[in-house]
């Protein structure tokens, strides 16, 4: 019988699988299949005698729970091969199969490759998968016996696999009886030479495969989701079907093959997209961050929901946690730290200051770091500024500018000639930070006020928006050179830093007015140009600055006002942004709940424990290039359109310097 | 983070005899059967601060600090102890040391401050402000415990001189006027410089200088060599910093703190000027930096800042520096500031080594200690007070809101109340003390009854 079966057997199987082993599956629940699986796993060759014991196993067994007959029953005979589960027992057979070695390997994979599968199909076909592709392999490739051998070995490979399926329908395997039977009666067939042997081991196997199962079950409802759809799946099965065919050909390379190929895409695909900008509503990364971070970071409660991924902490302990800690944080240069902590407390603002204040810090920590042993120069530096970096992007988020610098500072570090000694070194890092504040910084400033001098002329009034380093100096040189114009300053709460401004200009003699943002549009009328500063320009000509400036520049459009905004170069970035909601920076929400000098304004005081209130204090916003009518850079005053040229023809050069 | 610490021990105070000796200095005064300078140390040693100068006056007394201190912190800290005359003074103190000052900035602190305050804070607000200066402040203690208001009349008359006045600024972080003890008359005088260049000066009475200090070395040595006749730091280095802040003299033109003040200085480079421009105006400026600016004025001034850290309502900052400053930290280290001592308290809230026994019918209150291998005897009661090591107690003793250090031998049948009583003491069979200082190893009758007294050996 056995034998006679055995050779259609072996491509049936195969081709019934797929054709109704899934529909039973589906219908039946797949319960069936587990068991039968198993058996018709082996099938092709081995499978017959396995399965007459197996099922014979399963009458016995089924009275009692199936596992534990299996469990003891089987430890006897094929304890070794139980308790190896998978990787045992593929060890314990590669001995006997040995000349199937290549086969054998193969069938391995399918077995792992099954595993990922199983997920898809259904854990019956699984084991029939297994056992089916062993089986069409061989004998396809004419090695009946090893073939046999082999399909053996991989069916204890795919069995454990399945085990893992099985493990998460338990009940499958035992209700499988009915398709199982019939896959085991062709199983049964196909048996070959080495029924004995297959026998004693495909029992063995099976009770391994069964308390593989009941032990990886837990480790399955884990994985619960995937297991179930491919139980219910009938399309597992068809996919098994196709796996065969396909292992006939080059077996072992094409699952080896499938497994290189599946895995290794995903992980190119993550190193080439570039790291997303961190969400911090993505709860589970915000825990890591955290983790990460030295500044005990408080989120803030009540959180604007459009904003949710822009990071918000409670602004109030940052300062004192910080201080605190002063002696514990010996990993940051005492100089960073206090850029950090000027960053935090407000003491330095304004994205020129910032940039200069952390290219200092930078100065003297790289003054004095000294080379740890074993290590290089180039890396652990590279490294030690990167630590630097996020220490004080956990003190207040970068602006643009000092992420250019940054790269600056890291290519320049980078490109380090190796002979250098590490004096020579930092001789020549610092003498780069000092160029770059000079050049990029300083003397684009000059060059700012001398191209937007030219743009004023007598009688003119200017109108400006809170602080600006850039307008200030085109504003203080105007004046030096004895042009009459008025300047009306637009300020805006809670920062007020028009106020510095108004000061400054009002000491130096210039005639201003001060006014809120909230009169803008009543003012403009006899405005002739407005002069803006900006933290970025990004490369569709979008100005990235204050909160506010978008504001200006709409209404000075609309007045059809020229609108001058006065960027150095070193800030203009490659980002493109059409809104500024996906990129900002919330300020601390307390400041604009209190009014400056009005004590008996509290309305809002312990606000952050009314749930259906949401301050937002929004630092930034973006102002589309179509409201820019020139931008004043150190390059010369150019259109917004020409900014993406500018940063893609001095950008290499800039960087490298 | 280059700070150096100098942790100022003092020698043997006058303010606090009897209690102290050449045997016990002020540092080694147990408070919680602790000595009082290692709650300094401690704080230090959490805040990652290792390197330290201990800075005691008298040789005797040194030699008693750094045996301690070397045997208690012998792996955790390293600790040089220096040796100073006595009666040099704070500011000689530093004098003495100076040679081996290097660091930026130094840390001074008092060794008889009991406090949670994070240094790191009072560290880095000096930090960044790039100050001179950085005197912590906390808020001035209630003498006296709230129940026993009757403090010995000793006590009484010191009080007054605790009185600080401090003036600060309206964004609370600079340092005005200050002006301490002796120098408190009927009249306050305030600086009309100071005053119009802040605009407003808050003056407060409620807060304490805590005697820890950051200062910039560089300008303090400068001080220091340059006024010889300052002799303590509260008194009248801080003071005469404070006073000069807006005018800042030729003995502070150091590089250190002009560069931060950037705009008032005239640089040869125009691009160093704009850079430190950019920087400067950033910001508000501070009044410092109007002032250095204003109007009129064509050649631009000097000025230095002094800034302050108040420490947080929520922290227990106190100085022992008296006798009622030294039972009140004792009772309030068992007490409310409890985590302070170090000891994990029972459920009674109280503190009882294991080693210790207790007859029938003796009850220990909440807010005690009683310490290792003391002995009571029956229907003994002790509330809110400090038992040192190894005393003998017998039956019938009362001990309220009192400190009894080691090895006392207490007589059947004695009441102490809201005494400190020194080692070795033997208070014989009914003796009564209320409010009294009893001096190591002096006997007291039995008997007797004293009240508010000084009792020692002569």
């Amino acid at each position: 019988m056995d034998t006679r079966r055995a050779p259609r057997a072996v491509i049936d199987p195969k081709v019934r699988k797929v054709g109704f082993f899934a529909p039973p599956e589906l219908s039946q629940s797949g319960l069936p299949d587990p068991i039968s699986l198993p058996s018709s796993s082996l099938s092709p060759v081995m499978i017959p005698p396995p399965r007459h014991s197996s099922e014979n196993l399963l009458h016995h067994a089924r009275p009692l729970a199936p596992t534990v007959p299996g469990a003891s029953s089987v430890s006897i005979e094929g304890s070794v091969v139980a308790g190896g589960s998978y990787g045992s027992s593929s060890e314990l057979f590669p001995a006997p199969m040995s000349p199937a070695s290549s086969s054998y390997s193969s069938s391995r994979f399918v077995g792992g490759g099954d595993g990922d599968y199983c997920l898809n199909g259904a854990a019956v076909a699984s084991p029939g998968r297994g056992g089916g592709k062993a089986a069409t392999s061989f004998p396809r490739g004419g090695f009946e016996s090893p073939a046999v051998k082999a399909s053996s070995v991989p069916a204890s490979g795919l069995t454990t696999v399945s085990v893992v399926n099985d493990s998460s329908l338990g009940i499958r395997g035992r209700e499988k009886a009915d398709n199982g039977g019939g896959s085991a009666l062709e199983a049964k067939d196909q048996a070959t030479n080495s029924k004995q042997k297959k026998d004693k081991t495909t029992k063995a196997e099976r009770r391994a495969l069964q308390e593989a199962q009941r032990a990886a079950k837990a480790a399955a409802k884990a994985e619960g989701n995937k297991a179930s759809g491919t139980v219910t799946s009938g399309t597992a099965k068809p996919a098994k079907a196709i796996k065969p065919p396909h292992k006939v050909d080059n077996s072992s390379v094409a699952v080896s093959e499938k497994k290189g190929c599946d895995r290794p895409p995903e992980k190119d695909r993550k190193k080439d997209v570039p790291q997303p900008r961190m969400q911090y509503d993505d709860e589970s990364r915000v825990e890591k961050a955290k983790r990460r971070a030295v500044v005990k970071q408080t989120e803030a409660r009540n959180r604007v929901e459009l904003f949710r991924h822009l990071p918000q902490y409670e602004h109030g302990s940052l300062l004192p946690d910080l201080e605190a800690k002063f002696f514990q944080l010996d990993t940051v240069h005492p100089a960073v730290y206090k850029a950090g902590l000027q960053y935090l407390s407000g003491n330095i603002s304004g994205s020129n200051a910032r940039c200069i204040a952390m290219l200092q810090a930078f100065q003297d920590a790289i003054r004095d770091y000294r080379v740890p042993p074993e290590k290089t120069f180039v890396r652990d530096l590279t490294a030690k500024i990167s630590s630097y970096v996020s220490f004080l992007i956990e003190c207040r988020p970068l602006c643009i500018s000092m992420g250019n610098a940054i790269k600056f500072l890291k290519t320049r570090i980078a490109k380090l000639p190796l002979t250098l000694s590490e004096s020579e070194s930092k001789a020549s890092l610092h003498s780069d930070i000092e160029r770059f504040i000079n050049e990029k910084i300083i003397l684009a400033d000059k060059v700012i006020v001398k191209h937007a001098v030219t743009k004023i002329r007598d009688g003119d009034v200017l109108l400006t928006y809170g602080l600006s380093s850039a307008v200030e100096m085109i504003l203080l040189h105007a004046h030096k050179l004895g042009k009459q114009f008025r300047v009306i300053i637009v300020d805006s709460r809670p920062q007020l830093r028009g106020k510095i401004l108004l000061r400054r200009l009002v000491e130096k003699g210039l005639s201003c007015t001060y006014t809120q943002i909230n009169a803008l549009s009543y003012i403009m009328h006899e405005v002739t140009r407005v002069f803006l500063g900006a933290s970025s320009v990004l490369s569709n000509g979008t100005v990235y600055s204050g909160v506010g400036t978008a504001c200006v520049a709409m209404i000075a459009h609309s007045f059809r006002v020229p609108v001058l905004v006065c960027c150095e170069a070193y800030k203009f970035s490659e980002r493109v942004q059409l809104d500024s909601i996906c990129s900002n920076e919330l300020g601390d929400p307390e400041v604009i709940s209190k009014v400056l000098g009005r004590e008996d304004v509290n309305y809002l005081d312990g606000w952050a424990n009314t749930e259906n209130l949401q301050l937002l204090n929004l630092i930034y916003d973006a102002t589309p290039s179509d409201y820019i009518s020139m931008i004043v850079t150190d390059y010369g005053m150019v259109p917004p359109t020409s900014v993406p040229v500018i940063v893609r023809e001095y950008r290499r050069e800039q960087l490298w310097i | 983070m280059d700070f150096q610490v100098v942790v100022l021990a003092g020698g043997v105070s006058k303010k606090l005899l009897p209690l102290v000796s050449k045997e016990i200095p002020n540092a080694l005064l147990p408070v919680a059967n602790r000595p009082v300078i290692s709650y300094v140390l401690e704080l230090l040693e959490l805040s990652n601060l290792k390197d330290l100068i201990v800075v005691v006056e008298g040789e005797d007394a040194a030699l008693n600090v750094g045996g301690w201190i070397s045997a208690a912190y012998a792996d955790r800290l390293h600790v040089e102890v220096a040796a100073v005359p006595e009666d040099v003074g704070t500011a000689g103190a530093i004098r003495a040391i100076a040679h081996h000052l290097t660091a930026k900035d130094i840390l001074v602190v008092s060794g008889d401050l009991v406090s949670d305050v994070p240094l790191g804070a009072v560290a880095a607000t000096h930090r960044r402000h790039d100050a001179v200066v950085t005197a912590m402040l906390c808020s001035a203690p209630v003498s006296g415990p709230s129940e026993s208001g009757s403090s010995g009349g000793k006590d009484k008359t010191k009080k007054p001189g605790r009185y600080n006045l401090i003036g600060l600024d309206p964004t609370q972080q600079f340092l005005l006027h200050i002006a301490t003890g002796a120098e408190v008359e009927k009249d306050l005088r305030v600086q009309k410089s100071i005053l119009r260049a802040a605009g407003e000066i808050e003056i407060r009475a409620d807060l304490m200088d805590a005697h820890l200090y950051a200062f910039k070395r560089s300008i303090l040595q400068e001080v220091l060599d340059q006024k010889g006749t300052f002799h303590s730091l509260k008194h009248d280095v801080l003071p005469y910093l404070v006073r000069s802040q807006l005018k800042s003299e030729a003995l502070l033109n150091g590089v250190a703190q002009v560069e931060e003040n950037g705009t008032e200085k005239i640089i040869a480079q125009s691009n160093q000027q704009m850079l430190s421009q950019i920087l400067a105006n950033a910001s508000e400026r501070t009044f410092h930096q109007r002032y250095a600016l204003s109007p009129n004025g064509t050649s631009f001034r000097k000025t230095h800042k002094c800034c302050v850290y108040i420490a947080g309502s929520n922290r227990y900052c106190a100085r022992l520096n008296s006798i009622q400053a030294y039972s009140d930290i004792n009772r309030d280290v068992i007490g409310e500031a409890n985590h302070l001592s170090g000891y994990s308290f029972s459920a009674q809230n109280n503190i009882i080594h294991p080693s210790a026994e207790l007859g029938a019918k003796t009850t220990v209150g909440p807010h005690c200690m009683l310490g290792e291998g003391s002995q009571m005897g029956d229907k003994c009661s002790v509330k809110r007070s400090v038992i040192g090591r190894h005393c003998r107690i017998g039956a019938n003793v009362k001990v309220v809101n009192s400190i009894v250090m080691n090895h006392v031998t207490i007589g059947d049948g004695c009441s102490i109340q809201g005494s400190v009583i020194c080692s070795n003491v033997q208070l014989q069979e009914r003796a009564v003390l209320k409010d009294c200082q009893v001096g190591a190893g002096f006997v007291v009758a039995a008997g007797s009854e004293c009240k508010g007294e000084v009792l020692a050996k002569k």
